[in-house]
């Protein structure tokens, strides 16, 4: 097989790999079982966010209002089950947040699909208003106790094991719904006509209204789709934590879409794979979850994330900078 | 006035945020006025406002050129604490007279300094290396706030010569020091934009680029050079923010980041480049302001108000859309009367 290394997932496989075999170096207890279910457990949430913020970068928009939407829909969902419906399971209470999200994700798409106006702004906007509601209105206290549902499902383990030193390692079910969300997403995004029309919209906006693309559904349905993601990772995210923090997610939403576009997707819009954005989550999460291991103290895990970002974006961008240079 | 008078009041972006601000402002008034209009409130708004309207500066440059810059907190909190870092470690907070203006005049220096080498450090990574502005300045903010929490351990610095306070709490001739170095700043830059060759380019290289490099603009200098502003707009910003905080410390003011942006496009400058004008930045700052000061009066919580900024931009943006629907119409029924 030929590696094609002006491709963005070829560099950050490498860089992942580098990390890993330093790491195994200075600490051979790095190759564990342990750390793989740490890595896999810190990008459930953020492997949900990547992927709806790839289908966002893909049509050509950027979405930095998710975190806020997911905050919300978690809080509100174990507020109103809390009051009216303390017994339901867990699956009820995630269809609550999903709707929760759907509705949100419906307000931005609104304004972007049928106002016509720029995404960055609208979602700017509906970051503070979400945010701004949710605190004013439902809540700004933190729910200690959860719907028996979600305590449930913060529950249920997948994996259980113990390691040879005697420490305890687990991969929580939660795993299994990211998992299908990208398998979802994938056979969205590669198997279905709408799939076909968001890369075309991002593509080209106008060049998609003229072969027939419904433009304005197929962004209205990209941000309610973010919206039903973003409200999933809420509600698993409040399930694993125990606990739902109104305050927590919110200020995620510009290392999430740095995950994705260090895994090659274009701000720009139209190109971007399921692929490149999970290994550059995984990137993320191992450089904050195990940089100590490779002998960098904590305290510089913002500047070892700020070079990444750096690197990751720049040497694609200095290879095309130079390609288009050749070519003129 | 006849109508179409009325309609061309109402054209410019700026015109409306001017008839926003005042509307604004005049329900404030009615709503609270004994204190709305207390001198000691117009005061306190005007020491308030200018560490963020000056971020907004920064970031209206960058919009200018159809960038952003993400980092201009991380840059504002490094040069505070660097020059945070000369007062206390150099200066000591018993230093008075001669010797403590000697200092405060040395950290200013140093601060300028940091913020034009972060200023540098994006403008090359943006002009020279292509990356994409929104990440390479997420990037560099990210760095430029490490750097802070490696070099203070994420802990703040205090402990300033007295002399220091003057920057953020002082008067000139009665006018709040903060709000001074905003309207000198504010009026530097619509001047560099409207009345300079390099104030053309910027705003040629945001409407489009590619027609700016065919009209032999230098666009790597220009693009290197709006982010050495930027980078020293963030620095003073982050020099009156210490001052007023009396410290420095690395994750100050990470709420102005995205308040900048807002402020910004709220004050009609186009995100994607090419068009904006400072009046309708100090336009959107000053609604803010009064809107924020106007709810804290009547006791609406923080979260209200983030509440309400949110919606006030997403207001504007559908207001600043109708124009071009008239337009839109104009054009199908011919054009209008005295148009």
């Amino acid at each position: 097989m030929k590696i094609d290394f002006t491709r963005n997932e070829t560099l950050v496989a490498l860089i992942i790999l580098g990390f890993c075999v330093i790491a195994t170096i200075s600490d051979p207890g790095f190759l564990s079982m342990a750390t793989l279910t740490d890595l896999m457990r810190g990008g459930i949430v953020m492997g949900i966010f990547a992927v709806a913020a790839l289908l966002v970068l893909l049509s050509g928009g950027i979405d930095v209002s998710f975190t806020a939407v997911a905050a919300f829909a978690m809080y509100t969902t174990a507020l109103m089950l809390n009051t009216w419906a303390p017994g339901v399971p867990w699956w009820a209470a995630f269809a609550v947040a999903m709707a929760v999200g759907a509705l949100l994700g419906a307000i931005n798409g609104i304004f972007i699909a049928f106002f016509g106006l720029p995404t960055l702004i609208v979602t700017l906007g509906t970051l503070s208003v979400f945010r701004g509601f949710m605190l004013a209105f439902v809540g700004s206290k933190q729910i200690t106790t959860l719907p028996e549902g979600m305590r449930e499902f913060g529950r249920m383990m997948m994996i259980r094991g113990t390691n040879p030193d005697g420490s305890f390692y687990s991969l929580h079910w939660a795993f299994a719904a990211t998992v299908l969300v990208v398998v979802a997403t994938w056979f969205l995004l590669h198997r279905t006509m709408l799939g076909r029309s968001i890369f075309a919209v991002g593509g080209s906006e106008e060049s998609a209204r003229r072969i027939g693309v419904n433009v304005r559904g197929v962004q209205f349905f990209v941000y309610v789709y973010v919206g039903v993601l973003a409200g999933l990772a809420g509600v698993i995210h409040a399930s694993m934590a125990r606990v739902a923090n109104p305050f927590d997610l919110v200020g995620l939403e510009l290392s999430v879409i740095a995950a994705v576009v260090l895994g090659g997707a274009r701000l720009a819009g139209g190109y971007g794979t399921l692929t490149g954005t999970l290994l550059g989550v995984a990137l993320i999460v191992l450089v904050r979850n195990s940089l100590i291991v490779i002998g960098i103290p904590n305290t510089w895990q913002s500047i070892a994330v700020g070079v990444l970002i750096l690197i990751g974006t720049g040497v694609p961008a200095w290879q095309a900078k130079r390609a288009a240079a050749r070519a003129a | 006035m006849t109508p179409s008078r009325i309609n061309g009041l109402f054209a410019s972006t700026e015109a409306r945020l001017a008839v926003i601000c005042i509307v604004v402002f005049v329900a404030m008034a009615l709503l609270s006025p004994d204190r709305f209009l207390s001198v000691q409130n117009l005061t306190s708004m005007a020491f308030q406002f200018p560490e963020f309207a000056i971020l907004a500066l920064a970031m209206t440059l960058t919009m200018l050129t159809g960038g952003i810059d993400l980092s201009v907190v991380g840059i504002a909190n490094l040069s505070a604490i660097v020059a945070a870092t000369i007062l206390t470690q150099l200066a000591g907070p018993a230093a008075t007279g001669a010797d403590a203006a000697l200092w405060l005049g040395l950290s200013m220096v140093a601060t300028m300094a940091v913020g034009l080498a972060a200023g540098l450090f994006n403008g090359i990574a943006i002009a020279v290396f292509g990356l994409p502005p929104i990440l390479a300045t997420l990037g560099s903010g990210l760095i430029f706030t490490g750097i802070a929490v490696a070099l203070t351990g994420g802990s703040a610095v205090m402990g300033f010569p007295a002399a220091a306070a003057w920057l953020g709490n002082g008067l000139i001739l009665g006018i709040p020091v903060p709000l001074v170095l905003f309207a000198v700043l504010a009026a530097g830059l619509s001047f560099i934009l409207t009345r300079t060759g390099f104030g053309l380019k910027v705003q040629m290289f945001g409407a489009n680029p590619l027609a700016a490099r065919f009209a032999a603009v230098n666009v790597t200098s220009v693009l290197i050079r709006v982010y050495l502003m930027s980078g020293m707009f963030a620095a003073i910003a982050g020099m009156v923010v210490m001052s007023r905080a009396n410290s420095a410390k690395a994750d100050y003011g990470s709420s102005y980041l995205l308040l900048a942006v807002l402020i910004a496009v709220l004050g009609g400058v186009n995100p994607y480049g090419g068009y904006g004008r400072v009046i309708g930045v100090v336009l959107a700052v000053l609604a803010m302001q009064f809107l924020s000061s106007g709810l804290n009066m009547m006791q609406v919580s923080n979260f209200a108000r983030e509440l309400i900024w949110g919606t006030l931009l997403i207001f504007v943006m559908l207001i600043n859309t109708r124009p071009n629907l008239r337009l839109w119409a104009r054009k199908r029924t011919g054009p209008a009367p005295n148009s």
